[in-house]
């Protein structure tokens, strides 16, 4: 890779305490480890897919990186500044270089503001313009998004889904950042409209220059917006590599069970798919050795997989896989 | 060919809008046919009626604010459903016709263990005792692959987890051997592992009891894997239908062809997908303000003025037999356009 990485992220740990039992009574439960010991880089201008299940902490990874939830260790850098180190003005001020769209653009937007007033806001907090000026900076904003002007006085309620995740992308992008998390951008969008805001995201990143931290559970739409991809599981990276080399070969039994089990739009194909037995482990009491050997399909499973964590080690230049058979993948 | 299982002819279930801004023609004419022992896959995306289409097949429509409209028709062993008395319908509904829904976590009842619920509906439909129900409802669960199934019996909900939980959803709709299963989105609320499980589940019930299934998703992919024959709704109606390898080969509607071209795939390389994705502009117009002619053609990339103007009936595709594929589009009469557009 021939870019410096704009983003950084060393040994990443968040864990959650453990809930009591009923009414606060009773001894807490076991801490979750709902991220444990992540990294990764992304260089300017790229996308890294961060993908995987319910529950394998990739949304708390982005964001625990925008300082949105406290990380419990680790390093983050954006373009050499210390994110975890920054207190109050100058964190708000680092906050002006990375923002984040949610999925749900139900639940996201401010029933009560404009579109107008919702872009204006960011605009305003970080001193950016003038009310007469922000105005201005907001139309623009909406037809780059490609939304009509006339959208600034409308009620996100007025809005269908589509168009609420633009005006959420608006914002985003209103402050000028060079780090957009995208957390499950288009999970909640019918297939047309979802097709129309990856491309849009496509066509903004070429343009501004922009860096993204891609999270989803889809693997087919990451494929189609990540340069990098990363594959979680019970809260660690099991597997990281170019898209181009994990799509046609995956190291890891996770990563080569989650491609067979997603549905292909062609009846034709008669493809072998891996259906994993169980379901994912709580991530408070994971298990002994390889997090994902109770529901590993590798023919070459053995007592080391049930004794010995497998490290995420570099199997050939540039990917990286958690597994004690990455060399004789399944 | 054997005679169909369930027939739809017609459907039109409307709605009143709150606000008084109109009706709400959220199905509006739809006719198909179930065969007994195949999956119909009915896909389209929020707002297309394929979930208002299966709540007005067991008349679960909520009267006001919707209604189904007379010369509607609806036919399942012979007897039409909607002229059915209460008392013959509650015979059919969870017996012959059973539904799962696409959310596991609110349609079971929280205050019930799980077997309880299961084996609800055969103490009712096949007056077992309470024990024979008991009994019934661990085969349930074995039958769907719940490990312990006779201690999960009297678990509650809260104890599972979403998988399980569809999974107790299924043992309790097939309790009493339906002849037709409508599954309504019965895998969108859970993660891709655990999805390919339910669907091998299903597959593997459909053979063994050999029901039908209808099956109503918003994903081709489902629908490519699971469905023998597919219909593709938008706004309120059916514009193709046809059997899945032929739609997959040769969709005519260019709604279909639009939402095929738009899905992001695995199975091409990364070369090929790096691009921008095909995308259908626009997006699905209200339910009380369908647009006149052709529903698509604002959308549509061949539309002309006859498409504005004229609604096309479903038309059959060349070279099939009668009613095998048909296509709600004026290009079948003028396919020249279609290429001239390319």
């Amino acid at each position: 890779m021939t870019h410096a990485p704009l983003v950084q992220v060393e040994g990443l740990v968040k864990r959650f305490p453990g809930e009591r039992a009923l009414f606060g009574l009773g001894r807490a439960r076991r801490t979750v480890r709902a991220v444990d010991g992540v990294s990764f880089a992304i260089a300017a201008g790229q996308t890294l897919g961060l993908v995987g299940e319910s529950g394998c902490g990739k949304s708390t990874v982005g964001r625990a990186i925008l300082r949105l939830i406290e990380p419990d260790a680790g390093r983050i850098t954006l373009g050499g500044a210390d994110v975890v180190a920054l207190r109050g003005r100058e964190l708000r001020a680092l906050r002006r270089r990375m923002q984040i769209v949610f999925q749900d653009p139900y639940g996201s937007l401010n029933p009560r503001m404009t579109v107008q007033q919702t872009l204006a806001e960011p605009l305003a907090i970080h001193r950016l313009a003038t009310a007469a000026d922000a105005k201005r900076r907001v139309t623009a904003l909406l037809e780059e998004v490609g939304l009509d002007p006339a959208f600034g006085t409308a009620y996100p309620h007025e809005l269908s889904g589509g168009q609420r995740q633009r005006v959420g992308i608006a914002r985003a992008l209103s402050v000028e950042p060079q780090f957009l998390v995208l957390d499950e951008p288009v999970s909640a969008l019918d297939v047309s409209v979802q097709a129309q805001v990856l491309n849009l995201l496509a066509d903004l990143q070429r343009k501004r220059r922009l860096t993204y931290l891609f999270i989803a559970h889809d693997l087919a739409v990451v494929k189609h917006i990540a340069d990098d991809v990363a594959v979680m599981y019970l809260g660690k990276i099991v597997e990281r590599a170019p898209a181009t080399a994990l799509y046609a070969g995956p190291r890891h039994p996770y990563t080569t069970s989650l491609l067979s089990a997603v549905p292909v739009p062609d009846p034709k194909a008669q493809r072998q798919r891996i259906v994993l037995e169980g379901e994912v482990p709580s991530p408070a009491a994971p298990p002994a050795g390889c997090p994902f050997n109770p529901r590993c399909p590798h023919p070459k499973k053995n007592d080391r997989c049930r004794t010995e964590p497998p490290a995420l080690r570099e199997v050939v230049p540039g990917r990286f896989a958690a597994c004690h058979f990455a060399e004789q993948p399944m | 060919m054997t005679e169909p299982l369930l027939r739809v002819r017609d459907l039109k279930t409307y709605f009143v809008t709150e606000q008084g801004s109109g009706t709400a023609r959220a199905v509006d004419g739809v006719s198909f046919d179930v065969y007994p022992g195949e999956t119909l896959g009915v896909v389209g995306e929020s707002g297309c009626g394929k979930t208002v289409t299966s709540l007005s097949i067991l008349r679960l429509i909520p009267e006001p604010p919707g209604h189904i409209r007379p010369g509607s028709f609806i036919e399942f062993e012979g007897r039409n459903l909607l002229t059915l008395a209460p008392k013959e319908l509650r015979a059919v509904r969870g017996n012959r016709i059973a539904m799962i829904f696409q959310e596991p976590m609110t349609s079971l009842n929280p205050v019930f263990t799980v077997g309880h619920q299961i084996a609800e509906a055969a103490i009712v439909h096949q007056r077992l005792s309470r024990k024979a129900a008991r009994a019934r409802a661990i085969e349930m669960l074995t039958l769907v692959g719940i490990p312990d199934p006779g201690e999960r019996v009297d678990h509650y909900p809260h104890q599972m987890s979403g998988g399980m939980r569809q999974r107790v959803m299924i043992a309790m709709a097939l309790i009493c051997h339906p002849q037709l299963l409508i599954a309504d989105e019965p895998t969108t609320a859970l993660d891709v592992t655990i999805q390919a499980q339910i669907l091998e589940l299903l597959d593997r019930l459909q053979r063994e009891l050999g029901m039908a299934v209808m099956l109503i998703t918003h994903d081709l992919g489902i629908v490519a894997g699971s469905a023998d024959r597919v219909v593709v709704m938008y706004a309120g109606q059916v514009v193709e239908q046809a059997p899945t390898t032929e739609l997959f080969a040769r969709p005519l509607h260019p709604y279909t062809e639009g939402l095929l071209a738009s899905v992001p795939r695995l199975d091409t390389r990364v070369s090929q997908v790096r691009g921008r994705l095909h995308s259908i502009p626009g997006q699905v117009p209200a339910a009380t303000a369908w647009p006149a002619g052709c529903r698509f053609h604002p959308r549509c990339p061949y539309a002309w003025d006859r498409c504005a103007m004229e609604e096309p009936p479903l038309l059959d595709s060349p070279g099939g037999e009668a009613g095998t594929h048909t296509v709600r589009c004026w290009l079948l009469t003028e396919p020249g356009r279609r290429e001239r557009h390319a």
